[in-house]
C-alpha cells in the first residue's frame, strides 16, 4: 500500500456491497415482485439489475433494494415499487432489466417518477 | 455482485451450536435453486445474541433467523432467497410484532440500548476478508496517520479522548502510550494482551474473531506513535478460530502492504508476530506475558521498572488489551471529540460486556459507560428467566466482586464500580438469582486464584489457599464467628504483600459477598443453613408424608437407594446414606420433596 488514494480505490470498490448490509428508516426501498407469477413473467433479472446498479454507485446507504412476495397483480409482473419516506408509494408494472435502468437513472437518481411505466398510467 | 447477503455467524458460540453445517447447507441449496450469482453467504464474527444460536441475517431485508435447524434451510432459501417471503415461523421472535409487523433488528431490546464502537464490524463483514474491512473505512486512520500526522499529535488525540485500558485497571492509553515514546531505544514493541482468562469472559475473543484487522490496524498506529517497529500479540492457545482469523489476517495485511516496510511510502516500517499463550491465567499480567512472550516460564516481576521503560527485551513496550485497541482507529477516524462525548466524565466510550448467567439474553452486549446495571439486566439481557428475584450482578471476574440489589441503579464506569467494591474488569458480567449461594460464589472464584496463583510469591500462593480453606470450613458448616475476622485479616495482608494484581485482587470476590451478604455468611457458620439451598453439607432432603402418594418412582431413581417405603405408603429418606444430589427432588410429580 503506497497511497491513500490506493486504499480509497478499494474501499470504494466495496463499500457498496458491504451497505448492503444495513437498515434505515431513511433509506428509499425499492421492492420486486419476486413470487411464482413474478419469477415466470421475468422478475429475477429485473431485480438483479437494480440491485447491481445500486452498489456499483455506491448508493446502498441510501436504497435497498429487496424482493417480496405476491403483490397480487399478477398480469402486470414483474412488478417493482419505490417507496420514499415520507411520500406516496410508486408502483412500476411489467418491467423488465432495460425499463427497470430507466427507472433507476430517472427516479431513484434524479427523483422523477417516470409515468408512462407506472400502474396509474396502464389502461385497468 | 450479490443482491442479497446471507450472514452467518462464525464466532464460537454459534460454530459450536453448528454454524458451519448450516453454511455448507445453504451454499448447498442456493445452487440448488440456481441463485449462486445473486445471493452471497458471507461467515461473520459474533452478533452479540449468542443465546439464540446459530444465527443468520438475511441482508437487505435484515431478517433475523434465530436458532436456525439444517431441516430449515431448503424453506428459507426457497421461500424468502427465492420468493421474497420471509419465514416469518423461524425468525427471532422479539422481531415479529403482534400483528406480525417486522421489526429492525436495532429496535429490539437487546439491542436497542446497545452502541457498538468496538464491535462495529462484528457481525457485518468477514473476517476473513481484508477488502470488506477496508470497505468499511478500514486502515484508513492508519494511512491518515502517517501521511498527515506526527507521533505527538496522535498520542495526544488518544489522550484526548479519555480512552482508559479495557483490560481492567483503566489506566490511561494516551498516558502510557506517552511515557514508552518519551524513553529513548534502539529498539521498541507494541504488544496486545488477547491472554483474556476470566471466568465467563469473551469480548476480546469476539473482536478477535469478528474483526481482526481492527486490532493489526491500532497496533500500527501504536507503534508509529512510539516509535516502534515490531508488534506482538499474545493470544491464548483455547482460541483457535482467533488465532486462525489473526493469521489469515496478518498475511493478508502483509500482502497488501499495510504490515512490513515502508507502509502508504512514510518510510514506517512495521510488522506483527503472533504468541500463543497455553492458557495460565497469570499470563494476562502485563510483566507475566512479556516474560513468556520472551519464552521463559510465565511469572510476573516486580514494578517498577514498568513496561514503558523495561518491558519486553528490557526493552520500551506498551501493552494494551484488544477491545482497547479496537477503539483506537475510530477515535482517530471521528476525533477525541467524538469519542469523549459518549460515556461518564471519567469513564469515556462505550463497554463490552459478556453477559451471562441467570439471565435471558446472554451474549455479548457493548454500552455506553453510564449505563445502569438495571438496565442491562432487565432491558438487554430480558430480566431473570423462571420470574427469580434478582440478587447480585458480578464484575471483574476472580479480580472483582459482587454488586447487590441496592447498587442496582449505579451508572457502570470505572470509578463508580471500585466505590461499590467490585471493578470493571475486563468486562465479564455474571447475573446471579436468588438460588445463588454467596459463599459459594466467593468459594468458587477462590478455587480459580489458588490454581491459578504461579506460586511465585508466598503471600498469594500460600494466602490464597488459606482463605480456601476456610471457606470450604464455612460452606461445611464448621466456621466460627472468628473465621470472619481472620478471612478479612489474610485479604488485607494479600492485598499489600502479593506480588502482582493477581494475588493483590485474589480476595475482592470474599471481601465483597462480605460486606454485602454477611448474613448469609453468619446463617452458615451460626445457624448452620444455606439459604440458597447450596451447600450441600448443610441442607437436607425430606418427603412430605401428606403429599407423597407411595409412587416408589424416588426409590427406584435414587442412586444410593437411600429412599425406603412400600407402594401407597409415604417414603422416607434415610439421612445416613442420601448424598444429596436432588434426583429423587426433580424426578417427583407430587412435590412432595423439598429441602431445607
Amino acid at each position: 500500500m503506497k497511497s491513500l488514494e490506493e486504499l480509497k480505490a478499494i474501499r470504494e470498490r466495496n463499500q457498496g456491497k458491504i451497505g448492503v448490509r444495513s437498515e434505515s428508516e431513511t433509506q428509499t426501498r425499492v421492492v420486486v415482485g419476486m413470487a411464482t407469477c413474478g419469477i415466470a413473467s421475468g422478475a429475477r433479472p429485473v431485480l438483479t439489475a437494480l440491485s447491481d446498479a445500486v452498489q456499483k454507485e455506491a448508493l446502498t446507504e441510501r436504497i435497498s433494494v429487496t424482493s417480496t412476495g405476491c403483490i397480487g397483480l399478477c398480469q402486470y409482473e414483474p412488478i417493482v415499487e419505490v417507496m420514499e419516506p415520507g411520500k406516496e408509494k410508486v408502483t412500476y408494472v411489467k418491467m423488465d432489466p432495460d425499463k427497470a435502468m430507466e427507472v433507476f437513472d430517472l427516479h431513484l437518481k434524479q427523483g422523477q417518477t417516470v409515468a408512462k411505466y407506472t400502474l396509474a398510467a396502464q389502461q385497468l | 455482485m450479490y443482491r442479497s447477503h446471507v450472514l452467518v455467524c462464525g464466532g464460537t458460540g454459534c460454530t459450536s451450536s453448528g454454524s458451519q453445517k448450516i453454511r455448507e447447507r445453504l451454499e448447498e441449496e442456493i445452487k440448488r435453486n440456481g441463485l449462486e450469482e445473486e445471493v452471497g453467504v458471507v461467515k461473520t464474527g459474533c452478533f452479540g445474541l449468542c443465546a439464540l444460536g446459530p444465527i443468520m441475517i438475511v441482508y437487505p431485508e435484515g431478517s433475523f433467523y434465530a436458532m436456525v435447524k439444517e431441516e430449515d434451510i431448503p424453506e428459507i432459501v426457497s421461500e424468502h432467497l427465492l420468493k421474497g417471503r420471509v419465514v416469518k415461523r423461524l425468525l427471532y421472535d422479539e422481531t415479529v410484532k403482534a400483528n406480525d409487523e417486522i421489526l429492525p433488528l436495532q429496535e429490539t431490546q437487546f439491542y436497542k440500548k446497545q452502541h457498538r464502537v468496538a464491535l462495529r464490524n462484528c457481525g457485518v463483514i468477514n473476517p476473513e476478508n481484508i477488502e470488506e474491512y477496508i470497505g468499511t473505512r478500514g486502515y484508513e486512520a492508519l494511512g491518515t496517520v502517517l501521511t498527515t500526522t506526527k507521533p505527538e499529535d496522535v498520542i495526544k488525540i488518544i489522550l484526548d479522548s479519555g480512552l482508559r485500558g479495557r483490560g481492567g485497571a483503566g489506566f490511561p492509553t494516551g498516558l502510557k502510550w506517552k511515557f514508552a515514546a518519551a524513553n529513548q531505544a534502539d529498539q521498541k514493541y507494541v504488544c496486545c494482551n488477547a491472554d483474556e482468562g476470566d471466568p465467563g469472559a469473551f469480548m476480546d475473543r469476539s473482536v478477535l474473531e469478528g474483526d481482526p484487522h481492527v486490532v493489526l490496524e491500532a497496533m500500527a498506529i501504536a507503534g508509529y506513535a512510539i516509535g516502534a517497529s515490531q508488534g506482538y500479540i499474545y493470544v491464548r492457545a483455547e482460541y483457535p478460530i482467533a488465532v486462525e482469523r489473526l493469521n489469515i489476517a496478518i498475511d493478508q495485511a502483509r500482502e497488501y502492504g499495510l504490515l512490513g516496510k515502508n507502509i502508504f511510502d512514510s518510510g514506517f516500517d512495521f510488522d506483527i508476530e503472533l504468541r500463543l499463550g497455553a492458557g495460565a491465567f497469570v499470563c494476562g499480567e502485563e510483566t507475566a506475558l512479556m516474560t513468556s512472550i520472551e519464552g521463559n516460564r510465565g511469572e510476573p516481576r516486580p514494578r517498577p521498572p514498568f513496561p514503558a521503560l523495561k518491558g519486553l527485551f528490557q526493552k520500551p513496550t506498551i501493552l494494551n488489551n484488544v477491545e482497547t485497541l479496537a477503539n483506537i482507529p475510530q477515535i482517530i477516524l471521528n476525533g477525541a471529540d467524538w469519542f469523549a462525548s459518549m460515556g461518564t466524565e471519567k469513564s469515556k466510550g462505550t463497554k463490552v460486556f459478556a453477559l451471562g448467567g441467570k439471565v435471558k439474553n446472554t451474549g455479548l452486549v457493548e454500552i455506553p459507560m453510564g449505563t445502569t446495571l438495571r438496565e442491562i439486566v432487565e432491558e438487554i439481557g430480558g430480566g431473570i428467566p423462571g420470574g427469580k428475584k434478582f440478587k447480585a450482578a458480578q464484575t471483574g471476574g476472580p479480580s472483582g466482586g459482587c454488586i447487590p440489589a441496592e447498587h442496582f441503579d449505579v451508572p457502570i464506569d470505572y470509578d463508580n464500580l471500585i466505590a461499590i467494591g467490585s471493578m470493571m474488569g475486563s468486562g465479564g458480567l455474571i447475573v446471579m438469582d436468588e438460588d445463588t449461594c454467596m459463599v459459594d460464589i466467593a468459594k468458587f472464584f477462590l478455587e480459580f486464584t489458588v490454581d491459578e496463583s504461579c506460586g511465585k510469591c508466598t503471600p498469594c500462593r500460600i494466602g490464597t489457599r488459606r482463605m480456601l480453606e476456610i471457606l470450604e470450613k464455612i460452606t461445611n458448616g464448621q466456621g466460627t464467628m472468628e473465621d470472619l475476622d481472620k478471612l478479612e485479616d489474610l485479604a488485607a495482608h494479600l492485598r499489600s504483600n502479593s506480588l502482582c494484581a493477581l494475588g493483590q485482587t485474589a480476595p475482592n470476590p470474599v471481601l465483597s459477598t462480605l460486606r454485602y451478604f454477611k448474613d448469609e455468611y453468619i446463617a452458615h457458620i451460626v445457624d448452620k443453613k444455606c439459604p440458597a439451598g447450596v451447600c450441600k453439607a448443610l441442607l437436607s432432603y425430606k418427603i412430605d408424608a401428606d403429599k407423597c402418594k407411595g409412587c416408589t418412582l424416588c426409590a427406584r431413581t435414587c442412586p444410593n437407594d437411600a429412599i425406603t417405603g412400600s407402594v401407597r405408603e409415604p417414603h422416607v429418606i434415610n439421612q445416613d446414606k442420601c448424598v444429596k444430589c436432588g434426583a429423587c427432588m426433580e424426578k417427583c410429580r407430587f412435590g412432595a420433596i423439598y429441602k431445607e
